[in-house]
């Protein structure tokens, strides 16, 4: 569904160039849950932005749905790939009812029935019609994000690109959204990419997990394979370590990890 | 264990034209020199209980309680002057992010060398001297060269270690700490967490650990209290917390996802009314 060969993505120029993915590939098969790991600079969310077309000035070869994509996206691309972002409270329009929200895609894409569609998104992602004409300040956090959900769902995409969906909200509405985001995968056979963090966090939505450290996947493995605690990077095994918790003699043994660029 | 901070039964409301909001309803603990998490999600009233303490609480939010005892000596919150020579200097507090802590034009070494002069009235050149001491207290390898820049050159994790030095200089014998390293990766935030405890330990002071964090409080602190709704639900030793037995408590333990549990549905936290009404 989603194949990503030889990424390469700079900022800036000259001796001030930064190489913030460096020759990164990977596959995602469709209906799979292809999670992306990493501290922050680590390049996780670049990927993102490069694959969803934000980001516009990259190398290498990015394949999706079997087509050879340029560096400008058509409309096409965004009714079949949406996104939802980390933080509810900045990817809303704070002036705009949910229901301009939801119905503004609608329109672009003249698909029309923009009531129904509404309606039935609001239903998907657990908000009922009352909802409707609020407007984001009257909404919780998990809310906003239930909203931003519907908002990448109401066009029926098949990639959903899920960028620290929950990393802004508090652990039990957190577990709300993850069980939401698990819920719909199945029922639409949804193609997702998770960018977190949080290593717990990917590994209960995904099957294949890249790590990134400055810019390159150290390592791919399956979750069984982090479930084994059998990571084979040290760097993957740091995180691993790291996210169990405090512990002082742990602490002392943690390195920095040069990226491989 | 002497007691170095009492709360008993304190209260924090906020009036609005509305309605009277009760951010923090009747809490009451006891602290020694010790590490003691307070864990809640947002909302719960942790921040405001730590604000209140200090006398950070503003109009319209009023502050009452029953009895504040620091160090066997009460807190006056309503007289101005005495919470001035006790904030920083006996309690010192460190926020969540250093970028909107620090002041943003002047260097961070002189910053610290304020806190210092404030709170000891030292010359400039010992102010200098002991700055410098106490950014490589906190870990940092250049500390010339950190003590010459602004806050903007450094980063998150350093600003941090930056804060925590600024706030032990004066040699206080409490520290609160509120989300100081949720900003941070985890690999830094341990980091840190690692320098506050040999710090705290090397100079015997109470530390007040806030965060959302039940699994980082668990293995870092010695007691935890949660709470809830401003309201605290339990009050547990770390090494117990998995045996811990509000059924909030367990809630938030269960919907946390785990590395090594097969996927499937997270439960999902059911609030109870009677939590917050504190019948149970």
């Amino acid at each position: 569904m989603i194949s990503v060969n030889g990424l390469d993505v700079v900022f800036g120029r000259g001796h001030r160039a930064l190489r913030a993915v460096a020759d990164a590939s990977f596959e995602v098969e469709a209906g799979g849950v292809y999670g992306i790991v990493g501290e922050s600079g680590s390049g996780k969310s670049t990927i993102l932005n490069v694959l969803s077309g934000l980001n516009r000035r990259w190398n290498g070869t990015v394949t999706i749905d079997g087509e050879r994509q340029g560096q400008r996206r058509d409309q096409d691309f965004h009714k079949k790939v949406q996104m939802v972002f980390q933080d509810p409270y900045g990817s809303l329009h704070p002036r705009h009812t949910v229901d301009r929200i939801l119905s503004e895609p609608v329109a672009i894409h003249g698909l029309g029935q923009a009531e129904d569609r509404v309606l039935r998104a609001l239903e998907e992602v657990g908000l009922g019609p009352e909802f409707r004409f609020r407007y984001p300040h009257q909404l919780s956090g998990g809310q906003r994000q239930r909203v931003a959900v519907a908002r990448a769902l109401i066009l029926e995409p098949r990639i959903l690109l899920l960028d620290e969906p929950t990393s802004a909200l508090d652990v039990s509405v957190q577990a709300e959204v993850l069980n939401l985001l698990t819920g719909l995968q199945r029922r639409r056979n949804l193609t997702y990419i998770l960018v977190s963090h949080d290593l717990a966090v990917v590994a209960h939505m995904c099957r294949r997990i890249a790590v990134m450290n400055r810019g390159v996947i150290v390592e791919e493995l399956g979750v069984e394979t982090l479930r084994r605690r059998a990571p084979e990077h040290p760097y993957t095994r740091q995180l691993l370590d790291a996210s169990i918790g405090y512990n002082r003699e742990a602490v002392a043994t943690m390195e920095e990890f040069e990226g491989g660029v | 264990m002497t007691a170095l901070l009492e709360v008993d039964n304190l209260h924090v409301t906020f009036a609005t034209r509305k309605e009277t909001i009760e951010a923090v309803r009747g809490v009451s603990f006891t602290m020694g020199r010790e590490k003691l998490g307070i864990v809640g999600e947002s909302g719960s009233g942790k921040s405001v209980t730590c604000r209140a303490l200090l006398g950070l609480v503003r109009p319209p939010g009023k502050v009452t309680a029953d009895r504040l005892v620091f160090d066997g000596a009460e807190l006056e919150q309503n007289d101005a002057r005495t919470m001035q020579g006790i904030r920083g200097r006996r309690i010192a507090m460190v926020m969540q992010d250093p970028k909107y802590s620090l002041n943003p034009v002047m260097t961070v070494g002189e910053q610290i060398a304020e806190a210092y002069r404030i709170h000891a009235r030292a010359s400039r050149a010992e102010a200098r001297r002991k700055t410098i001491e106490m950014l490589e207290a906190v870990k940092i390898r250049r500390p010339e060269q950190v003590y010459a820049s602004y806050p903007h050159e450094v980063s998150g994790g350093m600003g941090q270690r930056i804060m925590i030095a600024m706030m032990l200089i004066p040699g206080p014998d409490l520290l609160i700490a509120d989300e100081p390293t949720s900003a941070l990766d985890v690999t830094v935030q341990l980091q840190l967490l690692a320098i506050m405890d040999d710090l705290v330990q090397e100079r015997g002071m109470g530390l007040i650990f806030i965060s959302h964090d039940l699994n980082l409080v668990a293995s870092f602190c010695d007691r935890i209290v949660i709470m809830y709704a401003g309201r605290i639900m339990e009050v547990c030793s770390a090494a117990d917390l998995h045996q811990a037995r509000h059924p909030y408590t367990r809630g938030l333990l269960n919907c946390l996802p785990q590395i090594d549990t097969p996927p499937g549905e997270l439960p999902v936290l059911e609030r109870d009314p009677a939590w917050r009404d504190g019948v149970s």
